[in-house]
């Protein structure tokens, strides 16, 4: 009993987060856009374009982590397959920026990208028409993650492949994509996968504006997905969730279809990180097999882990912290990262399974110890 | 293991004190026999492996016996001196007159010459063999196999050959060892024979026809002159068939080449009759190929079954997560590095130091992760894999750091090396044949430590029931420990036999870890005997599906197909009955 007042107040609190968190974010984005775009470059206050890339990247990876959070500290479905959903919408995007370079690849080809000129094909191959068409690309995006999510979640929730199991099915899910996307003959670039992009509708992948611009809409994006994925939870969808979450026997006798929450949840979590890698490929400025690779994955779990799962702002937090960390630890040492992580994993497990979030609350919770008393007898 | 007993004395010791003297008469007398049959198994193993080493070393004794034949015979000097005095273009009939004089001991001149190694001193006219010691020419009598010091190249002139020599010189090698006292030797000469009969062989093989004793040197014998027979243009048809159908028989590539080429003859029974025999031939071969690829599917399936059968212990019995599991495996794999860079003289013994030693490393370790770490996790399956999936990325990295990131080399034995030739489509590799029965050998004595021992006992009844067991007296948390030991050293014999087929990295476990918790999941969690047919079945079916669809997508196929497969039965091929599932 007690465990469900205490996530009707985490819910309750994480709700009040979200508007200071879209004003900061947003706040936080408008600056460093205005520094890298008006300040002369040897200001105090100048934020370069590499920090502007480096920053977008990481709101791509906190938008992963939103989505990894939503499915984990919301539905207690651990997917260690959201590394496929997130480098398949890097892929549809990757397509489109690739079909943009046109003429202008080494071999000089106006349809085909080069690797498959190198590869002596002769025709585009299927899945790559339409590609060219921005509108279709981001369609793309969207849909194929979210049919693959829906065609394996509407096989395994229905059968009730559950718990760890689930998890090392979704693993399987990512290391077979790997396999398959490593394989020059599927038609993805193999082993280098898509680079040497050009431009995106019309405006060059190197100009400054671009940058900052690609690096506002990912802002804009995650915002806008904090606060629809806020509004779902919340809404009596969400508290079905959440009752799956604790006891999932139990929602399905009183009558709720688990399977088909389970199911949509899964998709809608699956779009969000498509999405995120679509956002992802542009900035990076590559796309390759190596983005399913399963411990990718598993790193998003311990993004969400650090930041504190069932909340949304934790997943995020989370994301931001340890990749900056890595950040810093592969520039200065990079034989210790591994170490750092590794040691990531165990500690936060052992130690601090709500995460920074949850330790912050139960700071709170100390300091004022009456009104937690109250509210939770 | 030896504490066992200790543990189940203490544990009976307690059931007496408590008076519960029936319950303690019925089980004490059952105890007692099962750990008995453990060690005469134990035992067994122990001479089994004792044989096979000794056959091992036995057949490897018996092959360099022929190199040490020596000095010519006196007649012959005259002839080797005339060597190095005619020309290039008439060295032919010298050759010639040799063979025709000789034995055995004129085998290291043959072969030296045929190499382009054969030198002559010029001051008095000795044959010397140039060798390379330390990356410089030196030169040694042919057949003293003495180094003769302080011989410039000046000094000594190269007794030149060319490739109608080198045929010929190919040839009486062979017809030399056709003579040869060992008929491993004669066999290897005959087929050396096979694919360039001229006169001369002819003649030779005909004259030992009726006189070899060996029946299998016999057999090829009679398949060359048979050959010989087939091609004969002037002889009667009938003869000729009967010789094609002879050789319909043989599955020797050298074979299939000549009545190849009988086909393409303008005599059209000849034609008709060639063509019968190969696609005789060519049936027999497909079935040998299948066998090939059935024992290929079967070796996958052990490497699979080794790699999984730790995992079946510590996730199906004990229903923890571990997915440090594959760098157990690694952690095996470096030990046997270590262990033969110890021991670097005895490369065939260090095996047998290894696995004992791998079993140690990896168990330690799982132990040590499982006091540390997974014990205060209980019961929070997803916490675990997340905090053992850190471990995994340590151990990686310690490696890494000990070892440096490339991949290590990790020598065969000798006696595990080579492989066993049925016929000359199929051969199985030794170290193949040898995991194979090693995977089988561990996977019986595991099923035995579970079955009949009394650390099996404990931990079958901890993974039933773990409260109760706790109420009975087993020390839970114990067991725990040893449980986890027993399938992170498993793990680690593994990499004892994985560290003979692949390179030692510290991506080793990466590789293994996902199939092998496919393996597990697709026999049916704490199902061990399901984990064995998992393991063959997936190995064969990858094995099956390679020629069709290629290596990476036969390997994504059955990915997929176990996915499905889940989808379709949860619980794997034998899923557990009654209450221990849920």
């Amino acid at each position: 009993m007690s465990s469900i007042t205490q996530y009707f107040s985490a819910g309750r609190t994480s709700g009040k987060h979200t508007l200071p968190f879209v004003i900061i974010l947003l706040a936080v984005t408008a600056l460093a856009c205005l520094s890298n775009l008006y300040l002369a470059s040897d200001s105090a206050l100048h934020v370069s374009t590499y920090s502007i890339t480096l920053l977008g990247k990481y709101l791509c990876y906190a938008m992963l982590a939103l989505a990894v959070d939503i499915i984990w500290g919301y539905c207690g479905i651990l997917s260690l397959g959201h590394g496929a959903f997130f480098a398949l919408g890097g892929y549809a995007m990757g397509m489109y920026l690739m079909r943009q370079i046109g003429d202008r690849g080494a071999y000089g080809n106006p349809d085909l990208p080069d690797f498959m000129v190198f590869l002596g094909w002769q025709q585009l191959p299927w899945f790559w028409h339409g590609m060219d068409q921005f509108w279709f690309a981001m369609i793309m995006v969207v849909l194929v993650p979210g049919l693959l999510a829906f065609i394996f979640g509407w096989l395994a929730f229905r059968s009730r492949v559950t718990g760890v199991y689930l998890s090392i099915m979704t693993q399987a899910l990512t290391y077979a994509l790997l396999l398959a996307f490593f394989r020059n003959e599927m038609g993805f670039g193999g082993n280098n996968g898509l680079t040497d992009f050009k431009d995106i509708v019309g405006f060059s992948l190197q100009a400054d504006t671009t940058r900052v611009s690609l690096f506002a809409i990912t802002a804009l994006m995650l915002a806008l997905v904090f606060v629809i994925s806020r509004k779902i939870l919340s809404s009596r969808f969400g508290k079905v969730v959440l009752a799956i979450r604790d006891s999932e026997s139990r929602a399905r006798f009183i009558g709720y279809r688990t399977d088909r929450y389970k199911v949509w949840l899964f998709v809608f979590s699956a779009v969000i990180a498509g999405i995120a890698g679509a956002l992802y490929v542009p900035q990076v400025g590559i796309i390759n097999p190596g983005e399913f690779s399963p411990i990718n994955s598993i790193e998003m779990v311990i993004w969400v882990a650090v930041g504190g799962r069932g909340t949304l702002i934790g997943a995020v937090i989370g994301a931001l912290l340890v990749n900056y960390a890595k950040t810093r630890f592969t520039a200065i040492l990079p034989e210790a990262w591994l170490f750092a992580l590794g040691g990531l994993f165990v500690l936060v497990t052992l130690y601090l399974p709500k995460g920074i979030v949850g330790l912050y609350t139960q700071l709170m919770e100390k300091r004022r110890p009456q009104p937690t008393k109250e509210s939770n007898a | 293991m030896q504490r066992v007993p200790f543990s189940t004395r203490t544990f009976l010791l307690k059931l007496r004190k408590n008076k519960e003297q029936a319950h303690q008469q019925e089980t004490l007398p059952l105890l007692i026999p099962w750990s008995m049959t453990l060690r005469h198994f134990i035992a067994l193993c122990c001479c089994l492996f004792g044989l096979l080493s000794l056959q091992a070393y036995s057949a490897e004794s018996s092959t360099p016996a022929s190199l040490s034949v020596n000095q010519p015979p006196a007649a012959l000097a005259p002839l080797m001196l005339k060597l190095t005095q005619v020309k290039y273009s008439k060295l032919l009939p010298v050759l010639k007159a040799i063979e025709a004089n000789s034995d055995e001991s004129m085998l290291p001149l043959f072969r030296t010459m045929m190499n382009g190694d054969l030198y002559f001193i010029k001051a008095n006219k000795q044959l010397v063999q140039r060798i390379e010691v330390e990356n410089q020419d030196a030169y040694r009598g042919i057949f003293s196999q003495q180094l003769i010091a302080n011989l410039s190249e000046q000094a000594v002139s190269k007794i030149k050959v060319n490739n109608r020599l080198r045929g010929y010189l190919r040839n009486a090698i062979a017809r030399i060892q056709l003579t040869s006292h060992s008929a491993e030797v004669r066999r290897g000469a005959v087929q050396a024979l096979l694919s360039s009969l001229d006169e001369d062989t002819v003649a030779t093989l005909e004259r030992l026809y009726s006189s070899e004793s060996n029946t299998k040197v016999k057999e090829e014998m009679g398949l060359a002159l048979a050959i010989n027979t087939a091609l004969q243009t002037e002889l009667p048809n009938s003869t000729r068939i009967a010789a094609i159908e002879r050789l319909s028989g043989s599955l020797e590539t050298t074979v299939r080449n000549k009545l190849n080429q009988l086909t393409y003859q303008d005599n059209p029974d000849i034609k008709a009759a060639a063509q019968a025999a190969l696609t005789k031939i060519t049936q027999r071969v497909e079935r040998f190929g299948f066998l090939n690829q059935l024992f290929f599917g079967l070796s996958l399936g052990s490497v699979l079954l080794l790699a999984s059968i730790g995992l079946a212990i510590t996730f199906g019995v004990m229903g923890v997560i571990n997915m440090a599991h594959g760098e157990m495996i690694m952690l095996g794999a470096y030990t046997t590095y270590v262990v033969q860079l110890m021991m670097p003289n005895y490369i065939d013994y260090s095996i047998w130091v290894a696995i004992p030693a791998a079993f140690l490393v990896s168990a330690l370790v799982g132990i040590l992760i499982e006091r540390l770490v997974i014990r205060h996790l209980h019961g929070r399956p997803l916490e675990t894999l997340l905090a053992t999936f850190g471990i995994s990325l340590i151990l990686q990295q310690l490696v890494r750091t000990i070892f440096s990131p490339l991949n290590r080399q990790v020598s065969t034995p000798s006696w595990m090396s080579g492989s066993w030739e049925i016929n000359p489509v199929l051969s199985l590799t030794m170290n193949r044949l040898y995991i194979l029965a090693f995977s089988l050998l561990v996977f019986f004595a595991l099923v035995m430590v579970l079955k009949k021992t009394s650390l099996g006992l404990n931990v079958r009844a901890v993974s039933q029931n773990r409260n109760m067991a706790k109420t009975m007296g087993v020390k839970t948390n114990w067991i725990d420990a040893m449980t986890f030991g027993l399938g992170s050293g498993i793990a680690g014999i593994a990499g004892v036999a994985l560290s003979q087929l692949t390179n030692v990295g510290p991506n080793l476990g990466q590789d293994y870890i996902i199939n092998s918790f496919m393996v597990v999941v697709f026999g049916g969690v704490g199902n061990l005997l399901g984990t064995l047919v998992a393991a063959f079945s997936l190995g064969i079916a990858t094995k099956f599906l390679e020629p069709m669809t290629g290596a990476v997508l036969s390997t994504i196929l059955v990915l997929v197909f176990i996915i499905l497969f889940i989808q379709k039965r949860p619980k794997g091929l034998f899923p557990q009955k009654g209450r221990a599932a849920e």
